[in-house]
C-alpha cells in the first residue's frame, strides 16, 4: 500500500517493522542497565564504607580482637594457601582427566556416562561438596592417617589438607569441561597429520595439542580459582576456624600454617565477622568484603586478559 | 621387480556399511600405480590400511592381508615405524600450527634428529622436491597455517617427503594446486621413482595416464580391474573402465 506520490514511503508494514526494531533495541538495552545498576550501586556502596579501612596495615596486620581491630593478613594468605594446595590436586587430576577424556577414551556409553557425571558435579550446591568433604576427607581419610601416627600430639586435624581436598573436588569439573573444550578446539586434521607421520598419540598431544590448548586450559582454570576462592560452605566443616594465633613477624607470617592445622581464611572471616560477632564496627564488615571482591575481580581479569593474547596469538 | 605392496582379499567394513570389497592387486616396487575412481569408491580407506591409520576409527573392521615386501603390516609390532616406511598426502591441505621450517622438521625431530644442520639439510631438499622451496625459503619461520592453500597442500608433500619414506601415497593431492605447479610436481615425482614406490589417487584420468605405469579402477566399493596403463586406456576388460577412463561415466 504504497504512498499514491511518493513510491519510497514506508508502508503500514515497513513503519510498523521500524518501531518494533526501536522497541527490541530499547528494551534489550534497559534490560541490560537493570543488570549493570545494581551491581555498580552495591560496589559503590560496599567501597564507600569499606574506604575507611583501608590501608597498608589492614592487610599486613593480623586480625586482633574478634576482627574488630587490626588487618586481614591471616585469611589473606590462609586463602592464598588454600587455592594453592587444592590447584596441586585438582590440576593434575582435573587435566589429565580432560586428555583422557578428549584424546584417548572411545566414544561408547561410558565416556558419555562420564561427561554427564561431570556436568552435574558442576552443579552440585557447594554445602552438598562440605557434606561431601566433611564425610570423606575429615571422618573418612583423617582417621585412615591417624592409625599410622602414634603420638597423639603428631596426629592430623581438619585443616589446610583436608579444606583444600574438599575444595579440588569442587574445582574438578570445571577443569575438566574446559580442558575437553580446550582439546577439542584443535582441529582433529592437525591429529591425523601427526599420525600419519609416526607419531605417537602422546607425542602429538605434547607437541601439537596442549601448546595449543594451554590458553582455554588455563583460563578454565583461574576461573575455578575465583569461584572456589569465594566459597564459605566447603570449609565451614573441614578446616577453617576463625580466632587463631598467626605468627605476627617475617618469615614466619608467610607460612603460618601447618597441613593438619585449621587455619584462616577470607570467606569464612567475612561470614564470621558479619554474622557472629556483636559491635563489629561496619568498615570492618565492608573491608573484608571489598577485599574479596578486589581479589576475585583481580583473578577474573587475568583471566580476560590471557584470553585476548591468546586469541590474537590464535595461529591458525 | 619385485612386489613392495599386495592387497590379498582385504575387505573394510564401517559398521554395517562396506567401503572396500576383496581388493586384491599387487604394486611393485619403484613404481607407478594410480587408482582411479568415482566419490566413495573407496580409495582414500584403501590407503588407510597400508599404514593402519584406519585403527584410528572406532567403527572401521579390517579383514584380509595387507603385505609390505611380504609382511603382514598387522603383524608389525612398532606401528609407528610402519607409518614412517610410508609418506601419506590427504586431499585437504593441513599446515601444522608450527613454522614452515618446524612443519618439515616436525617428524625427523620426533625421531631424534637434533643437528641443525642435517635438519636445515632435509628441510630444504624436501621444501625443493615439493616445488615450494623458492616461494617460503625467505620466510621459512612464517606459520605454516598461514600459507595459501595451494601453498599448505605443497607444505604437506615435503612433510611426507621428510623421513624419505620407501612408499609415498597421494591421495588427490592437486586439487588445491594449480596446473602449472601440479605439472613441476609431477616432474619431481617422475624423479622420485628412483627412491620410493608412489601410489596415486586421482580423479584427474589424465594425470594417471601421465604418470602411471599400472592403473587401477576402483566403483562402488569394488576393484573392477587393474592392468598396465597402456592395456587400461586402450584395451580395458570391462566396458565399464573404458567409459570411465575415456570420461564418459555417469
Ligand atoms: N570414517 C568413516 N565412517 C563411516 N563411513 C566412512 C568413513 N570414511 C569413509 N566412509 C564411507 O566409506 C566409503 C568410501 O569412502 P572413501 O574411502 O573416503 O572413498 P573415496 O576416497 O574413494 O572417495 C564412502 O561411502 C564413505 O561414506
Ligand atoms: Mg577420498
Amino acid at each position: 500500500m504504497t504512498h499514491p506520490l511518493n513510491p519510497f514511503a514506508a508502508t503500514r508494514y515497513e513503519a510498523r517493522k521500524a518501531r518494533t526494531t526501536i522497541m527490541a533495541k530499547w528494551g534489550t538495552a534497559l534490560a541490560c542497565l537493570m543488570l549493570i545498576a545494581p551491581v555498580l550501586w552495591i560496589l559503590a556502596y560496599i567501597f564507600h564504607h569499606a574506604w575507611p579501612a583501608f590501608s597498608l596495615d589492614y592487610f599486613l596486620l593480623n586480625p586482633s580482637d574478634k576482627g574488630k581491630a587490626g588487618g586481614l593478613w591471616g585469611p589473606l594468605i590462609g586463602s592464598f594457601y588454600l587455592v594453592i594446595c587444592s590447584l596441586c590436586v585438582a590440576v593434575p587430576v582435573g587435566v589429565l582427566s580432560g586428555i583422557y577424556l578428549n584424546e584417548y577414551a572411545k566414544e561408547n556409553w561410558i565416556t558419555r556416562a562420564i561427561g554427564v557425571g561431570v556436568t552435574s558435579l558442576a552443579g552440585v550446591p557447594s554445602i552438598v561438596h562440605a557434606l561431601f568433604g566433611l564425610g570423606a576427607f575429615v571422618l573418612g581419610l583423617l582417621p585412615l592417617i591417624n592409625r599410622f601416627i602414634d603420638d597423639p600430639l603428631q596426629r592430623m586435624h581438619a585443616g589446610l589438607l583436608t579444606a583444600s581436598l574438599t575444595i579440588a573436588v569442587m574445582e574438578l569439573p570445571l577443569i575438566i569441561t574446559s580442558t575437553r573444550e580446550a582439546l577439542s578446539s584443535v582441529p582433529k586434521t592437525f591429529r591425523e597429520a601427526c599420525w600419519n607421520l609416526g607419531a605417537s598419540k602422546w607425542q602429538t598431544i605434547r607437541t601439537i595439542v596442549l601448546p595449543n590448548s594451554l590458553g582455554g586450559i588455563l583460563t578454565g582454570i583461574i576461573l575455578s580459582v575465583s569461584r572456589a576462592a569465594g566459597e564459605t560452605a566447603p570449609i565451614l566443616f573441614t578446616g577453617a576456624a576463625f580466632s587463631l594465633y598467626v605468627p605476627e613477624t617475617f618469615p614466619e607470617k608467610l607460612a603460618p600454617y601447618a597441613v593438619s592445622e585449621p587455619f584462616l581464611a577470607m570467606a569464612y572471616h567475612l561470614k564470621i565477622i558479619m554474622a557472629e560477632i556483636s559491635g563489629m564496627p561496619e568498615h570492618m564488615k565492608f573491608g573484608c568484603a571489598a577485599a574479596m571482591i578486589l581479589l576475585i575481580l583481580s583473578v577474573n581479569s587475568l583471566s580476560i586478559a590471557l584470553r585476548m593474547k591468546l586469541r590474537n596469538a590464535k595461529k591458525w | 621387480m619385485s612386489t613392495h605392496i599386495e592387497f590379498s582379499d582385504v575387505s573394510v567394513h564401517y559398521g554395517q556399511k562396506r567401503a572396500v570389497d576383496r581388493f586384491s592387486f599387487k604394486i611393485a616396487e619403484h613404481s607407478v600405480f594410480a587408482f582411479v575412481g568415482p566419490a566413495n569408491s573407496g580409495k582414500t580407506t584403501m590407503l588407510k590400511c597400508i599404514n593402519r591409520t584406519i585403527e584410528f576409527i572406532d567403527a572401521a573392521k579390517v579383514t584380509g592381508q595387507v603385505l609390505l615386501k611380504g609382511q603382514d603390516v598387522k603383524a608389525i609390532r612398532d606401528v609407528y615405524s610402519l607409518r614412517r616406511r610410508i609418506g601419506m598426502v590427504f586431499p585437504l591441505p593441513v599446515g601444522l600450527p608450527l613454522t614452515v621450517y618446524e612443519n618439515v622438521a616436525y617428524a625427523p625431530r620426533r625421531m631424534g634428529v637434533r643437528n641443525k644442520a642435517e635438519l636445515d639439510e632435509i628441510v630444504e631438499r624436501c621444501l625443493r622436491d615439493s616445488v615450494l622451496w623458492d616461494e617460503v625459503k625467505d620466510r621459512l619461520d612464517m606459520l605454516g597455517t598461514k600459507l595459501s592453500g595451494g601453498q599448505q597442500q605443497r607444505l604437506t608433500l615435503a612433510r611426507a617427503l621428510s623421513l624419505s619414506p620407501e612408499i609415498l601415497c597421494l591421495d588427490e593431492f592437486s586439487i588445491a594446486i594449480d596446473p602449472v605447479t601440479t605439472m613441476k610436481i609431477e616432474d619431481v615425482l617422475m624423479q622420485l621413482k628412483e627412491k620410493m614406490t608412489i601410489i596415486l589417487v586421482t580423479n584427474l584420468t589424465q594425470q594417471a595416464r601421465r604418470m602411471a605405469d599400472h592403473v587401477a579402477f576402483l566403483n562402488d566399493s569394488e576393484l573392477v580391474e587393474w592392468g598396465e596403463n597402456e592395456a587400461m586406456f586402450n584395451r580395458p576388460k570391462k566396458e565399464i573402465t573404458g567409459r570411465y577412463l575415456n570420461g564418459e561415466f555417469g
